[in-house]
């Protein structure tokens, strides 16, 4: 008896883009609120940024039922963390552990590519990239999703980011003030609507300081 | 991404739980369901029939049902799957009864809930094939969300599963505006239900729209569209491709 194959995928990409900056003492993280399946457009109006701590914003697409399962995951630990720790994590501590959470499900993973943004212990922004089964890296920016390839070439000519190899280390974080910030994530994902069918409808930009978040919503193609 | 997943069947006399348990297709399904949310609350459309792949089986099947006091859920796809998530959800509100504390299931607790089972069922690759419409009021407050067999879920002004996403979907989006008028709400969801009768093969013209208010749930009588087949083009359908064949 031959095998039995299924005829059913468990994932899907429900596609869209996230970006995040880091600034001196600011984060910005940005994601475009298209969700889609296949070539429909399910909804315009889907969040894909979730606030997992104080200074800690994540931003994830990929297979959405995944990332609302790994925000609830998370949301839960942090929990648990608030109430064994009297405090809240920090960005960096988040960041360990949603690589740790990723790697859990190294061999049935969570189709989802997730941008972390936030303020470090000293309130400077910190951005950290991960794959879909936990690879991480603290950077100064970083794009992922459907649009990350149209977005992250333009961030490197923009933002000049030194050589991680370079000793001694060099911070990537942007020298440019909090408005650049926006109005770059802003002309970059105007580009990326322009030729990524699953880029568009609106974008939503979290502002991440010292003494609070601010969201910023801004109308994209519609097309 | 493509992803397949090789299901070994097993040997049936040393196994005993074999993986012909599994969902592997559906056998009854039923098609679209359009919903949209109104100034009063939610109207959600759905036509009555269970195809059993091209054959139109059965022509009374209701597919979509009141849940609690506050929700409507319609779904289409395997009716028997259907049906087991009607049996889940008699307990969940059977037991939210029983606090006997004055709170009720509100729809987004409902629609949080059948996308925990729907993503679960996903993760042991034994999916309940439906994508599910959760409408309805609470508190002033309308809710209208859907979710998918693998456990997408979202909501919005309006939704429609299957080949109403296609169809029904574009509509909307023109023709949907908040404050609808009850009337304009049936009028534009009929404008739906019509398309998709021409469009949609397994689509039968025996529909009910079902509402939903703060006041509660009403379902109408099961009814049929006006359609129109009398285009010159059907006439005579070969008048533009004479030959020998």
């Amino acid at each position: 008896m031959t095998k039995q194959h299924a005829n059913w995928s468990p994932y899907d990409n429900n596609g869209g883009t996230c970006v995040a900056i880091a600034g001196s003492d600011y984060c910005v993280i940005a994601a475009d609120t298209r969700m889609s399946t296949g070539y429909s457009i399910l909804t315009r109006d889907y969040s894909k940024i979730h606030k997992l701590a104080d200074k800690a914003v994540l931003s994830s697409s990929g297979f959405q039922a995944d990332v609302k399962a790994l925000q609830k995951v998370l949301t839960s630990r942090h929990l648990v963390y608030q109430h064994q720790h009297n405090k809240q994590m920090s960005c960096p501590a988040m960041a360990q552990l949603l690589s740790n959470t990723l790697y859990f499900k190294r061999f049935f993973p969570y189709y989802a590519f997730n941008v972390l943004g936030g303020l470090d212990e000293n309130g400077k922004g910190c951005v950290f990239t991960y794959d879909a089964v936990g690879s991480y890296e603290k950077v100064g920016y970083s794009a992922q999703g459907s649009g990350s390839t149209l977005i992250m070439p333009f961030l490197d000519n923009q933002l000049k980011s030194p050589s991680p190899l370079l000793l001694p280390a060099q911070d990537a974080i942007t020298p440019l003030s909090e408005p650049e910030a926006v109005d770059l994530v802003k002309t970059v994902f105007a580009s990326a609507t322009e030729r990524d069918i699953y880029t568009g409808d609106k974008l939503e930009i979290m502002i991440l300081k010292a003494d609070g978040i601010k969201t910023e919503v801004m109308d994209l193609r519609k097309d | 991404m493509t992803f397949t997943i090789p299901i070994d069947n097993g040997d049936a006399l040393k196994n005993a739980e074999t993986d012909s348990q599994r969902t592997l297709y559906p056998y009854v399904t039923g098609t679209s369901i359009v919903a949209i949310k109104y100034k009063d609350g939610v109207l959600m459309a759905s036509d009555m029939g269970g195809s059993y792949g091209s054959t139109l089986r059965y022509k009374n099947i209701e597919r979509v049902k009141a849940i609690g006091k506050h929700s409507l859920l319609g779904a289409s796809g395997e009716i028997s799957d259907f049906q087991e998530i009607l049996r889940y959800l008699d307990e969940l509100v059977l037991n939210d009864n029983m606090w006997d504390d004055g709170n009720s299931l509100g729809p987004k607790e409902v629609h949080n809930y059948l996308t925990r089972v729907m993503y679960n069922r996903r993760n042991k690759f034994n999916p309940l094939w439906n994508t599910l419409v959760l409408g309805g009021v609470k508190n002033g407050q309308s809710y209208l969300g859907m979710v998918s067999m693998i456990g997408v879920s979202f909501e919005d002004n309006h939704v429609a599963t299957g080949f109403g996403n296609h169809l029904a979907r574009p509509i909307l989006r023109d023709e949907w505006h908040a404050d609808l008028s009850f009337e304009d709400g049936v009028k534009l969801l009929e404008k739906c239900m019509r398309v998709l009768l021409y469009r949609d093969r397994s689509a039968i013209n025996k529909l009910q729209i079902s509402k939903i208010t703060e006041e509660g749930v009403t379902v109408s009588q099961p009814y049929s569209l006006k359609t129109f087949w009398e285009f010159q083009a059907f006439h005579n359908p070969t008048a533009g491709a004479q030959g020998s064949w």
